[in-house]
């Protein structure tokens, strides 16, 4: 929190104090844990690496929203946790109904949120920490996104500096990129955070919407690249051409994206003047929400049918494993297609043998067994906090939207919870179980779940 | 730096585990996805599954830029297959596990010439060498040599009653005048690096370093003193039991190998005509009496099964057998074996790990002094390591009692020229001594990292 302390003193604001409180708060509550806690074993399994994940990121989240409850700006701390946890969760869906009228330091704040959160807090303690157990590849297995989770190099600590060292240079490439559109420095730091996380806080009611296209062409490559799994950009910079290439989830990423370009600018040429808008605004979109960013240009909520129908099942696609992005994830979703056919083919000849591979390796079976109960977990928590969301007044498609769009970390929904709108009708409960949603999409289920279960907790 | 080891067996399991300890970048290769599954889970190493003697695994993982290559399978051939390639695509120092002995003769010299070998290791050969030391003084528990062969390390146990129960280590010098250094003290499983004050208790387990002759003389004062064992039987007529018994018999012992399979026996006797091989299951204790058990100097176990080494074992000592070894290759029995009485086991693995960890931390530092010998000690809990003192630096030339150094640190012996000494405060380290310093809990790679 020591940067929006500066970033509140250089534009002269009051929240700095709500900031030097929260600091405060946090350390106290780490100081706090480490004399109340004196472990006997430092060792940890698969078990202790989950809940780790899970406690750090709620106890994160409740600390975090202390600056936006202290600095008044947010006065309600359920709000002020949503809010947090759409941060940190990179999921972009704000309660806030007038973005304009907060401070710069609690803007900045509500960004960094979605940095720190897009690559995972533990991974950058990891990365930092001068010595830490062998076993800290649970840690970073369950913070990182995507069903296989593997080492670049032999030594957690490395892979976890090269991660952040790779994030940290493509935030600043944009950031730079979006200078030269005339954005303002605090603009273009600001939003090179929401998309490098692939979080969405803007600071503009509308967006990105007002700024130039070069800026919002910027905007769309640099989503698309924080979209691709972070290990092809260190095969990039080894120079493993053939990696790259043959990575079948890159490509089926790519195609995705251009085929639903496609269909959506010819959906809506006749709404705009002339190709290249069009085109603009539909490659704009698509990337957002394939990437799970959130950002908005246009409303597409007021787009014809085709083309929400298109950008509805892009919001549970998501990018691929391994970046920052959120949803089911591009790798899983083509596990599960292979799984299909595989278990197709076997019931015409029930006594063929099938393996199912991915980039010329087999994939094990337990990873199929994880894949299949992700997405059966997945949909019963999409459509459990469906039926939560359905005590609201609200039309189906706003709950149902507002639903997936939590759980997928995208942001934006459709009618009531559209780009232009947000997320401050809701109660109080239907805030907290969203929140949870987040953080369900965003720790890829597993985690909090055995967090939750009494049998991790038990000494038996 | 970078290394990989191949074959993730027992022997690789250790080896991989220290060297990531040593904060080594460690790749795994294994066949079998369960053990990569394993180690990725267990170690801060990667793991990949694949054919070591496969091109395009071995560039997977990462053999360009490897500075060291380990083939430990279970199969000579393999290993030197993959240390071959390996060494063919750019691996700097490559070492294979060859355990056959009709490898292990005068052709091992070729071979690791034509191939390309670092090292060959051959973990019979390096067990069987320990367990001959062991009986060449047979009251201590474990010897270690140094580069000079009269200077040695030992461990003794303090049996029940031990006349050394109480004494402080002041008194003990004063008492007996003998030229020795308790160097570390192994207590309930916790390692101390003593002072003058330290109380020895009945119990423990300390390590003395001194040379030969006063190891000798202090242990008859002790009233410890066992004489050389003679009449040996070993259990499990398996390779270990060849190389040793061979040594055994080249300084006249005789030798009575136990083996169940009747095959292995033909061939044992073939190749060792001067012992006695019977063929029978060791396990029953009929035939180890009519063999002459409790007449034996010594009784040494060395079956594949920890179980049945630790049980056979016992029901040796019982029989006042004055020496009893069992080799055991599970560090957990290990600790309970110690626990309940048997003091002196060996461990193939762990010897191969330290050789490995000694190669890789000279590897590291090939100029300046290096390591030149290294043992992990006290179930490895604490390290006796010997510099070569290369030139001035910043602890030569200075009395040892100014030099400041790290607690839990000790010099404990310098050898300079012909000379042994015990170091006093008063004595200095020089250039082109050979210093052994015991340590827990820190990794030496240099000399100066004794110092605060």
């Amino acid at each position: 929190m020591a940067l929006p302390l500066i970033v509140s003193l250089i534009y002269r604001e009051s929240s700095y104090l709500a900031f030097l409180i929260s600091i405060g708060i946090a350390l106290g509550f780490g100081f706090l844990m480490t004399i109340l806690s004196r472990p006997k074993t430092r060792v940890f399994y698969a078990k202790e690496g989950f809940v780790i994940v899970s406690l750090a990121w709620i106890a994160m989240s409740l600390i975090g929203a202390a600056p936006f409850v202290i600095s008044g700006e947010i006065p309600s701390f359920i709000d002020a946790v949503f809010e947090t946890i759409s941060g940190f969760t990179t999921t972009g869906s704000s309660i806030v109904r007038n973005v304009e009228a907060l401070s710069k330091g609690i803007l900045f704040w509500r960004s960094f949120t979605h940095w720190i959160g897009g690559m995972g807090v533990l991974v950058f303690v990891l990365a930092i920490m001068p010595k830490f157990s062998d076993r800290s590849i649970h840690l970073i297995r369950a913070e990182m996104a995507g069903p296989i989770v593997g080492k670049l190099v032999p030594k957690a600590k490395d892979t976890a500096k090269i991660l952040y060292l790779i994030y940290i240079a493509m935030t600043v490439i944009e950031t730079i990129f979006l200078l030269f559109g005339g954005m303002s420095l605090f603009e273009s730091v600001v939003h090179s955070f929401g998309t490098a996380g692939t979080g969405g806080f803007g600071i503009k009611a509308d967006s990105i919407g007002g700024y130039s296209p070069y800026c919002q062409w910027v905007i769309t490559v640099f989503m698309l690249l924080f979209g691709i799994n972070f290990n092809l950009y260190y095969f990039l910079l080894l120079r493993n051409f053939r990696s790259i290439f043959k990575n079948l989830e890159l490509w089926v990423y790519i195609g995705v994206i251009t085929v639903s370009t496609g269909i959506i600018t010819a959906n809506i040429l006749s709404r705009f003047g002339g190709f290249f808008d069009a085109l603009r605004y539909a490659a704009f979109q698509v990337s957002s929400v394939v990437t799970t960013t959130g950002y908005a240009t246009a409303d597409f909520d007021l787009w014809p049918s085709l083309s929400k129908g298109i950008i509805f099942i892009l919001l549970f696609l998501g990018g691929c494993a391994g970046s920052t992005a959120g949803g089911l994830k591009i790798s899983r979703v083509l596990i599960l297609f292979k799984m299909m056919r595989s278990e197709l083919h076997k019931m015409l000849h029930p006594r063929s043998v099938n393996v199912v591979k991915m980039d010329g390796r087999q994939i094990d079976d337990p990873i199929l067994r994880n894949v299949g109960v992700y997405f059966a977990i997945y949909i019963v928590g999409t459509l459990a906090t469906f039926v939560v969301l359905s005590f609201e007044p609200f039309n189906f498609e706003t709950n149902f939207s507002a639903a997936v769009t939590c759980i997928n970390n995208v942001g934006p929904g459709f009618s009531l919870v559209g780009p232009s709108m947000n997320f401050a009708e809701y109660s109080d409960i239907s805030k907290i179980v969203l929140s949870f949603a987040m953080l369900l999409g965003r720790l890829e289920i597993f985690p909090l779940l055995i967090s939750l279960s009494p049998s991790t907790w038990s000494k038996k | 730096m970078n290394i990989i080891v191949v074959g993730c067996g027992k022997i690789g399991k250790t080896i991989l585990a220290s060297l990531v300890a040593e904060g080594h970048n460690v790749v795994a290769l294994d066949s079998n996805p369960e053990t990569i599954n394993e180690i990725t889970n267990l170690y801060d190493a990667i793991g990949i599954c694949g054919n070591g003697n496969d091109c395009d695994t071995l560039s997977e993982a990462g053999v360009e830029k490897a500075e060291l290559f380990v083939a430990v399978t279970g199969s000579d051939e393999f290993n030197m297959l993959s240390c071959f390639l390996a060494r063919r695509m750019g691996a700097k120092h490559t070492i294979a596990r060859i355990r056959n002995p009709e490898y292990n003769d005068q052709n091992l010299g070729f071979i690791k010439k034509q191939l390309g070998l670092s090292m060959a290791i051959n973990p019979d050969l390096l067990a069987a060498q320990e367990l001959f030391n062991i009986l060449k003084l047979p009251s201590a528990a474990k010897i270690e040599t140094f580069s000079r062969r009269d200077f040695e390390m030992i461990e003794l146990k303090l049996r029940q009653e031990s006349v050394l129960d109480g004494i402080s280590l002041i008194e003990l010098r004063k008492k007996y005048d003998v030229q020795l250094l308790v160097c570390v003290v192994q207590r309930d499983n916790e390692v101390f690096i003593p002072d003058g004050s330290f109380v020895l208790k009945s119990g423990d387990k300390i390590g003395i370093t001194a040379t030969t002759s006063e190891i000798l003389r202090f242990l008859k004062m002790l009233g410890v003193m066992q004489k050389q064992a003679r009449n040996i039987m070993i259990l499990g007529g398996s390779r270990t039991a060849y190389y040793l018994s061979k040594m055994l018999m080249g300084i006249g012992n005789t030798v009575k190998i136990v083996e169940k399979d009747h095959k292995r026996c033909l061939e044992l006797s073939e190749t060792l005509p001067n012992a006695i091989i019977i063929n029978g299951d060791g396990a029953g204790q009929e035939l180890l009496n009519e063999e002459g058990l409790s007449s034996m100097d010594a009784f040494i176990s060395l079956t594949g099964m920890d179980e049945e080494n630790i049980l056979i074992s016992f029901y040796a000592a019982a029989q006042n057998v004055p020496k009893v070894i069992s080799k055991v290759n599970r560090d957990e029995f290990m600790y309970l074996a110690e626990k309940i009485g048997l003091d002196c086991t060996i461990s193939p693995k762990n010897i191969i790990s330290d050789i490995l960890v000694r190669y890789a931390r000279a590897l590291e530092n090939s100029l300046g002094s290096n390591v030149e010998t290294l043992y992990q000690i006290m179930d490895a809990k604490a390290e006796a390591l010997e510099f070569n003192i290369a030139a001035q630096s910043a602890v030569t030339e200075i009395p040892l009692k100014d030099m400041k150094l790290k607690p839990n640190t000790l010099i404990a012996g310098i050898m300079r020229g012909r000379k042994i000494i015990i170091p006093s405060g008063n004595d200095m380290i020089l250039p082109e001594d050979k210093v052994v310093i015991i340590t827990s809990g820190y990794k030496l790679n240099d000399i100066s990292d004794i110092l605060l």
